[in-house]
């Protein structure tokens, strides 16, 4: 490595290595065709190339590699969540997070900062409580901290008694992190590409073939393409792309609007969030606060941000951190959240045979990219249903067995 | 602030406003299988374009529908219920000699 990287410093020409695969034209037949080239959808790729050897896939990308929800999220890694298929799929993920930069040989930038949600209700300490003990069992780092020990981990954080909703205790998860959220897309396709896979972007799939109970072919904005089998991988248009071939789904989508500040030093280490006043807030490691709160109050397809959604992240963030009333705004935006009734994701098989979802990503997406990219990839290679995956079938919701995260969520939507 | 008119209340601002869900006929009571049920509860068509849907203006509890388009975020018009349901809906349950056995 230092050689190498000795040559490059002394070489005139600084040949710049190629991440991802020129676009070329699209071939007849694909394997295996995902839709949509964010880190789920290129993560499925990613690893269907490097652990089960299928390279014939084609990544299909509407706009650019990870221009939506990927470059739109909070970036917030954690799996303190309540249910036990839902701390178990979610601390997998958060493993596999730690070792991503050494997989991508690219800094994803994984920082183990923390995450501290707020109590300010005797309600909200029973069920931290209670996530507190799930996640311990299952391994998951949690533990209810009183206000003393949050005056400690979060020195600038206001605890004042006379404070509208004064915070009464919290629920510490020492496993919460952020990573840099375009690197992930970045990282996945460029180890695809290199094994193989195509990435076409600017090619957006508009209807989809399904004969005798199986997909055929997608139809694009570039021609049309035969595949063995197609994974969806398109939050924020779940819904729309699986009408195309034919599937309802359980999502209503909603936009989720975040906001940052400009930068200043580091002043706040762990991620803070209040389910009570709809925020959370983080500091990146560029200093700016990236402040995110519930999604907006009724279901929409459109990225715009609103004035009214600024006002409501302001004065909650305001509350738990006065001093950001002198911080200026930079960027006000919008991602769109598929919110499923019971906040999982729906994951696995679908009606159709060789049609594959990986849908329903609500607010959660980001955090669950690698076991995404693993599991979901071990599916379609194999035709076997990983068990830490199986239950966030979309037949669960036709056996009434939900999965009920609405309580773990890190500002209620 | 955006502004919704209301069919009792006239025109006001959106947040005293609660959006209700998608307007979708009701099973029937009777003979809907499980499955369509859960059809009914939880899934939705969640159409990019142009939606009829329920909201409630909050302040006087009234409900009413709307038609909006999804992609554009613009209320395209607002309307009373007795456009839709404009005749008695029967929730009789089956006679006790109609109930199968078992």
């Amino acid at each position: 490595m230092p050689f190498g990287l000795l040559k490059y410093g002394l070489s005139n020409d600084y040949p710049a290595e190629r991440h991802f695969s020129p676009a070329g034209e699209l071939k007849k037949h694909y394997d295996v065709v995902i839709i949509g080239a964010g880190g789920h959808g290129t993560g499925i790729a990613y690893h269907l190339a490097k652990d089960h050897g299928i390279t014939n896939v084609a990544v299909l990308e509407k706009n650019y590699l990870g221009g939506g929800n990927t470059a739109r999220n909070t970036a917030v890694i954690r799996s303190n969540y309540l249910t036990e298929e839902g701390v178990t799929f979610y601390r997998e993920s958060v493993k596999l997070w730690q070792n991503l930069s050494n997989e991508f040989n690219f800094n994803v930038m994984m920082e183990n900062r923390g995450q501290l949600t707020l109590a300010h209700s005797d309600a909200a300490i029973r069920s931290f409580r209670w996530r507190a003990e799930v996640n311990q069992h299952l391994g998951v780092r949690s533990e209810l901290v009183d206000r003393q020990q949050m005056a400690e981990l979060v020195p600038n954080l206001r605890m004042s008694e006379d404070a509208r909703f004064p915070i009464i205790g919290g629920l510490w998860h020492a496993d919460g992190a952020t990573a840099r959220h375009d690197v992930v897309a970045w990282g996945y396709a460029k180890g695809a590409c290199q094994r193989g896979v195509e990435l076409h972007q600017l090619t957006e799939v508009q209807d989809i073939e399904v004969t005798q109970g199986r997909v055929t072919a997608v139809l694009t904005n570039r021609g049309r393409v035969e595949c063995g089998a197609v994974v969806q991988a398109v939050a924020g248009a779940s819904s729309v792309v699986a009408k195309m071939a034919g599937i309802a789904l359980p999502i209503h989508s909603y936009p989720l609007q975040a906001m940052v500040t400009q930068p200043y030093k580091p002043l706040l280490t762990p991620h803070v969030s209040s389910p009570h006043v709809h925020v959370y807030v983080h500091q990146t490691s560029r200093g700016e606060f990236v402040i995110g709160g519930g999604s907006d109050p009724y279901p929409l397809y459109n990225t715009r941000a609103t004035l009214d959604q600024r006002e409501s992240l302001s004065a909650a963030v305001l509350e738990l951190f006065p001093f950001l009333a002198q911080a200026r705004l930079l960027r006000q935006w919008a991602g769109i959240t598929d919110m499923t009734p019971d906040y999982s994701p729906i994951m696995g098989l679908s009606p159709i045979e060789n049609y594959y979802l990986d849908a329903g990503w609500g607010t959660w997406g980001f955090k669950a990219t690698p076991i995404c990219g693993v599991t979901m990839a071990e599916l379609v290679a194999t035709k076997r249903l990983p068990d830490i995956i199986a239950p966030f079938a979309l037949e669960r919701f036709y056996r009434f067995e939900q999965i009920n995260e609405a309580g773990a969520t890190a500002a209620s939507h | 602030m955006k502004v919704l008119i209301c069919p009792l209340n006239g025109p006001r601002n959106i947040s005293e406003f609660i959006y209700g869900g998608e307007y979708h006929p009701n099973p029937d009571h009777i003979e809907a299988s499980s499955r369509e049920w859960a059809e009914y509860v939880f899934f939705h068509r969640n159409v990019a374009g142009i939606v009829t849907e329920w909201w409630c203006h909050s302040a006087s509890s009234y409900w009413f529908l709307a038609e909006r388009n999804t992609l554009t975020d613009e209320i395209l018009r607002t309307f009373n219920t007795d456009e839709i349901f404009n005749c008695r809906v029967e929730f009789s349950s089956r006679s006790n000699s109609e109930v199968p056995s078992g």
